[in-house]
């Protein structure tokens, strides 16, 4: 059954008190966003699934609803001056979010990808390094001696097979790959193959290198051509000793020795799944600290738990200025240099070396400059309906550029959700994404995630705009599940007004962290408050208690609020 | 101080904008003096200065960063108060001082790193020791910024002999360096205190391993499977004490059970037991037998039995004597790749007792003479038949004598028990027809005594050389008195 319910991600901040869009937003989206796409596959099998669970949210949208539905099958009708409604460039999950959102609307979509559907997320990113992780966490709970004999377990010498766990990754991402070209091809979405190019402000063109370009039309089209691993000069990557995710997810062999290059998601989750299978790592960081974007806090704790207990060093303020591949029977070289002096520092002998520097957006050979559009870096200027901006400062109609490409927030579910705004303001609907809610996950062993502002960030905001920031902690050593998994290292944050209770930013550190920050990014979406969240009931014992406690424990001084005169008593 | 802390296992904490510093527990420094491990502060004094050391907050932990100072140089501290915030592997924590002072000088400022055991302040008892403290902690920071020279160690005079390691690691060479270590190796390298430039690396392209630094540290490499043997003299045959009650594995599939049976699980002993002999199965063995006549010694034991001293004491004290002649054969090998030679001759002698069997040890046995040696055993055997024993009575043994002569029983074979090199079975003594070189037949009391002894450390030649000693002990056995 679909019983999830749509996250409301599109909408802004919505007062509490009405209930009406978010339920409308509901039936028109009755499934959950899918992340990853993965969701997809029921849709795809059961087309006319979603008439069915609207009836469950009687509201004043009801009959809008049916009609929009109605319409899905059909594909839409185009308008009669272009080929299509929409175009999007790039299946990635931005895309794909897009185009699902768009046939729901009723229009006619069409998706054009010039490499295989599913983009980085699902065959270079998030899902395949899933599969990987997934294999690291287990590896590290039969290796963990210690905590196998608290739970009065006992097994013998855990081995992997490298070409299985490979295996594993590369099925999983052509399975999530299957669902998300059978869901579009179920709503009658048409995929069109090649490489697409901005011809006019409605033009493009696609086709395959070394055939005759085909031309069509559309009232509106999307950008979403996502990103690829950005390599800084200096670096040679050869795709066997040097080599980006792109390569170290097949996984074809497992160094001694890995040096990663950048601290951030990727370079994490990657450090997790080397040193569970065996191998040892070197951090390599420009900035002084590891994990540069993460709460200050939360970064302190992760370096306590993820990276000083295991078989890894680093090098931070420090640019890998040279990298040379393994040849000739020599090691890979890395030649650090300071990152502020430029000195050279120090000169490292490794047998690979994993570039996670980051992304830089793929938005070559698009034709931007056919409608005057001039990019920032690689990004694609928007402005915050995600519509594209050209090179003198003026929106061009009809055009927006969604996920990766534009660099707002560099997620597979941001550009999904950015999509989905999209569509919504081309069907005539204001709408702008509050990125503040949109969660973020590093996967590693236990998790992160975190949602909203950085504590530095909201004491900046607060200075500035003169109110006062308070900080709610709970520890999962508190929490009867975390420790019944004999996992109890970890920490919830919360950051919030205590004058309002707007909850700010939530961070948290520990078992399962990623699938309990949502909790936290829907009252954020939701605009939901700390007084009022406080009251919710969570399932005993559960993790997500972490959240209720740290809900629990903050102190709102509002005394204004009519719910606090028949305060339940809680303990 | 802003620390939030419960003590209590509900571990929630709130801090608002007017508590800057991170979350942070209190140091629980216990008030016990002389607990050795935990005992932070030694009193390495010239003078009435004390040095703070860096503390060990956790078994893992092998160096410490300096958080902040929480008082500064020329503060009064009385005992109890928190002085300096050091952040672990694990968490931040207060440190709180021993004694009543001025902190006289911050050898380690705020935010640099010192290893377990190095200084990282100075305490003055009184205003006059100040100048004198300053004095110490510029040489001191002085050697220390010279890394070729290690940082002096505490002072000689050091009354109390404590575990806490003294010797200060290197600090690292800063800039680039001819060895290459891999990140595990560095960070075994400072837990086991190795010197990594000294270390010779074996690895691909010539670098340091973990490998190379465990063998460097003189760790034996972790075998996959098989655990390794546990520490030599905690483990006797027998240990009373609540051992730890791993049920060895399960190895074969259980057998189907036979109806009426009945199961009684091990008392603690019996657990015991069952574990050192699973144990044992990981020592390579093998085994030498050595008739010994005892007619002499039958008769020298009529002679003294009056005395207190039983057939027993006199056997243990002529392997003891044996022993003293032959170290190795009281020698332990406790990882495989070396002897250990045990200082004192303790022999261990099995005794059953109800529902199981303890090995009291006679230690020193070499030394003491025949009759101190059978009161000694006397109160040994009466403490273990009422569960008494202390752990030093019973687990300190370096050789194991078990005699099931008085059973009838002729010869028997005996295993070895963990962290020993040898174990000498005794059988009866029985009168036996013997030929001698002439062709001469006489009636001798024959006793066939067997050895087994751990092929590892103690060869056969080895065994044989001990067990004509011991027989030439048994066969003239007036030293024994003596």
């Amino acid at each position: 059954m679909q019983a999830s319910l749509s996250i409301s991600l599109s909408l802004p901040p919505a007062p509490r008190s009405d209930p009406a869009p978010a339920a409308s937003l509901a039936a028109l989206r009755p499934f959950a966003l899918r992340f990853c796409g993965l969701r997809r596959e029921a849709l795809g099998l059961r087309p006319l699934r979603p008439a069915g669970s609207t009836r469950i949210f009687p509201s004043p949208a009801r009959t809008s609803s049916r009609k929009t539905v109605a319409a899905v099958s059909g594909n839409g009708s185009p308008s009669k001056a272009f080929d299509y409604d929409l175009v999007i460039i790039g299946a990635g999950v931005g895309g794909h979010g897009a185009a699902l959102h768009a046939v729901e609307k009723g229009l006619k979509t069409a998706i054009i990808e010039g490499d295989i559907v599913g983009g980085t997320c699902v065959n270079r990113g998030c899902v395949p390094s899933k599969a990987l992780l997934a294999v690291s966490g287990r590896m590290r709970e039969l290796q963990n001696e210690h905590h196998l004999k608290a739970l009065g377990l006992q097994v013998s010498s855990p081995g992997y097979d490298r070409q299985g766990v490979a295996d594993h990754a590369n099925n999983l991402a052509s399975k999530i790959r299957n669902n998300l070209t059978n869901s579009l091809k179920a709503l009658g979405v048409d995929i069109l193959t090649g490489v697409g190019t901005l011809v006019g402000t409605q033009k493009v063109k696609y086709g395959k290198v070394g055939f005759p370009d085909t031309e069509i039309t559309a009232r509106d089209i999307i950008i979403a051509t996502g990103s690829v691993p950005f390599v800084p000069n200096g670096i040679e990557v050869d795709g066997k000793t040097v080599f980006t995710s792109d390569h170290a997810l097949k996984l074809e062999w497992v160094p001694d020795w890995i040096a990663i290059v950048g601290s951030g998601y990727i370079g994490l989750e990657f450090s997790d799944v080397y040193t569970a299978l065996g191998s040892e790592v070197t951090f390599v960081e420009a900035l002084d600290q590891l994990m540069p974007g993460f709460d200050p806090e939360i970064g302190k704790l992760a370096q306590r738990v993820l990276i000083n207990p295991r078989k890894i060093d680093h090098h931070t303020g420090v640019f890998a200025k040279k990298i040379t591949p393994a040849k000739d029977g020599k090691p890979v070289s890395i030649e650090l240099i300071d990152a502020k002096t430029k000195e050279p520092k120090d000169t490292l002998e490794v047998d690979a070396a994993l570039i996670a520097t980051g992304r830089a957006p793929f938005t070559k050979g698009l034709g931007l400059e056919n409608i005057n559009v001039v990019t920032q870096r690689g990004f694609v200027p928007v402005d915050e309906h995600m519509q594209v901006i050209d090179a003198s400062g003026n929106l061009i109609p009809h055009l927006y550029c969604i996920g990766d490409a534009n660099g707002k927030m560099m997620l597979a579910h941001a550009a999904s959700a950015q999509g989905i705004s999209v569509v919504e303001q081309i069907c005539g609907k204001d709408n702008v994404l509050n990125h503040l809610s949109i969660p973020a996950a590093c996967f590693t062993h236990p998790e992160i995630s975190m949602v909203g502002m950085t504590e530095p960030q909201a004491r900046e905001k607060a200075q500035q705009e003169g109110f006062e920031v308070s900080v709610a902690k709970t520890s999962f050593k508190a929490n009867t599940k975390a420790l019944a998994e004999n996992e109890g290292e970890g920490l919830a944050k919360l950051i919030y007004r205590p004058d309002t209770g707007e909850i700010l930013g939530v961070h948290i550190l520990g078992l399962h962290a990623a699938d309990l920050i949502h909790e936290a990014s829907n009252a954020i979406a939701l605009g939901t408050r700390v007084q009022d969240i406080k009251f919710a009931v969570h399932a005993h014992p559960t993790l997500s208690e972490v959240l209720d406690e740290l809900f629990k424990s903050a102190k709102v001084n509002t005394g204004v609020s009519p719910s606090s005169v028949n305060e339940p008593v809680t303990v | 101080m802003a620390a939030n802390s419960s003590a209590a296992p509900f571990l929630s904490f709130s801090s608002s904008l007017s508590c800057p510093s991170p979350s942070r527990r209190l140091l629980p420094l216990p008030v016990r003096r002389g607990s050795p491990p935990l005992r932070r502060r030694i009193p390495a004094v010239q003078a009435k200065i004390r040095e703070i050391f860096m503390p060990a907050l956790s078994s893992t932990m092998t160096e410490g960063k300096i958080v902040s100072w929480v008082k500064a140089e020329g503060d009064r501290l009385s005992k109890g108060e928190s002085v300096v915030v050091v952040e672990s592997d694990k968490a931040d924590m207060d440190v709180e001082t021993f004694y009543d002072g001025i902190l006289a000088a911050i050898v380690v400022p705020e935010g640099e790193t010192a290893p377990v055991g190095a200084p990282i302040g100075l305490l003055a008892e009184s205003e006059d020791e100040v100048p004198l403290a300053k004095a110490q902690a510029q040489s001191q920071s002085q050697v220390q910024s010279h890394s070729s020279s290690p940082p002096s160690p505490p002072p000689p005079s050091d009354p109390t002999p404590s575990p806490a390691p003294t010797a200060a690691v290197k600090p690292e060479a800063e800039g680039p360096r001819k060895a290459v270590a891999t990140p595990y190796a560095k960070k075994l390298a400072k837990q086991h205190r190795v010197d990594i430039e000294k270390v010779v690396g074996t690895g691909p392209h010539g670098r340091i391993t973990p490998a190379d630094v465990e063998a460097a540290a003189g760790i034996p490499p972790k075998k996959p499977i098989a655990p390794a043997p546990t520490s030599a003299p905690a483990a006797t045959p027998v240990t009373p004490s609540p051992a730890p009650t791993t049920a060895t594995k399960a190895s074969a599939a259980p057998l189907p059970p036979i109806p009426g049976s009945t199961v009684v699980p091990f008392t603690t002993m019996q657990t015991a037991v069952s574990k050192n002999m699973v144990e044992s199965l990981s020592v390579p063995t093998f085994r030498v037998g050595y008739p010994v006549m005892t007619d002499a010694l039958d008769a020298l034991y009529e002679k003294i039995k009056s005395k207190g001293v039983t057939m027993t004491v006199l056997l243990a004290k002529a392997a003891a004597m044996a022993l003293a002649q032959h170290p190795v054969i009281n020698a332990t090998c406790k990882d495989g790749k070396s002897f250990t030679y045990n200082s004192s001759i303790n022999i261990a002698v099995a005794v059953a007792i109800d529902g199981g069997l303890i090995t009291p040890v006679l230690q020193d046995a070499d030394k003491l003479d025949i009759y101190l040696l059978s009161q000694r055993w006397k109160e040994l055997v009466s403490k273990a038949r009422s569960k008494q024993l202390l752990p030093n009575e019973y687990n300190l043994g370096t050789f194991t004598l078990s005699n099931l002569g008085m059973f009838g029983v002729d010869r028997f074979d005996a295993i070895l028990p963990p962290g020993q090199g040898a174990i000498m079975a005794v059988g009866a003594s029985k009168p036996t027809v013997v030929a001698d070189g002439d062709g001469f037949f006489t009636i001798k009391n024959k006793m066939l005594v067997n050895v087994t002894a751990d092929h590892r450390i103690i060869y056969g030649a080895d065994l044989a050389a001990f067990l004509q000693t011991f027989s030439k002990i048994v066969e003239n056995p007036e030293s024994l008195t003596v």
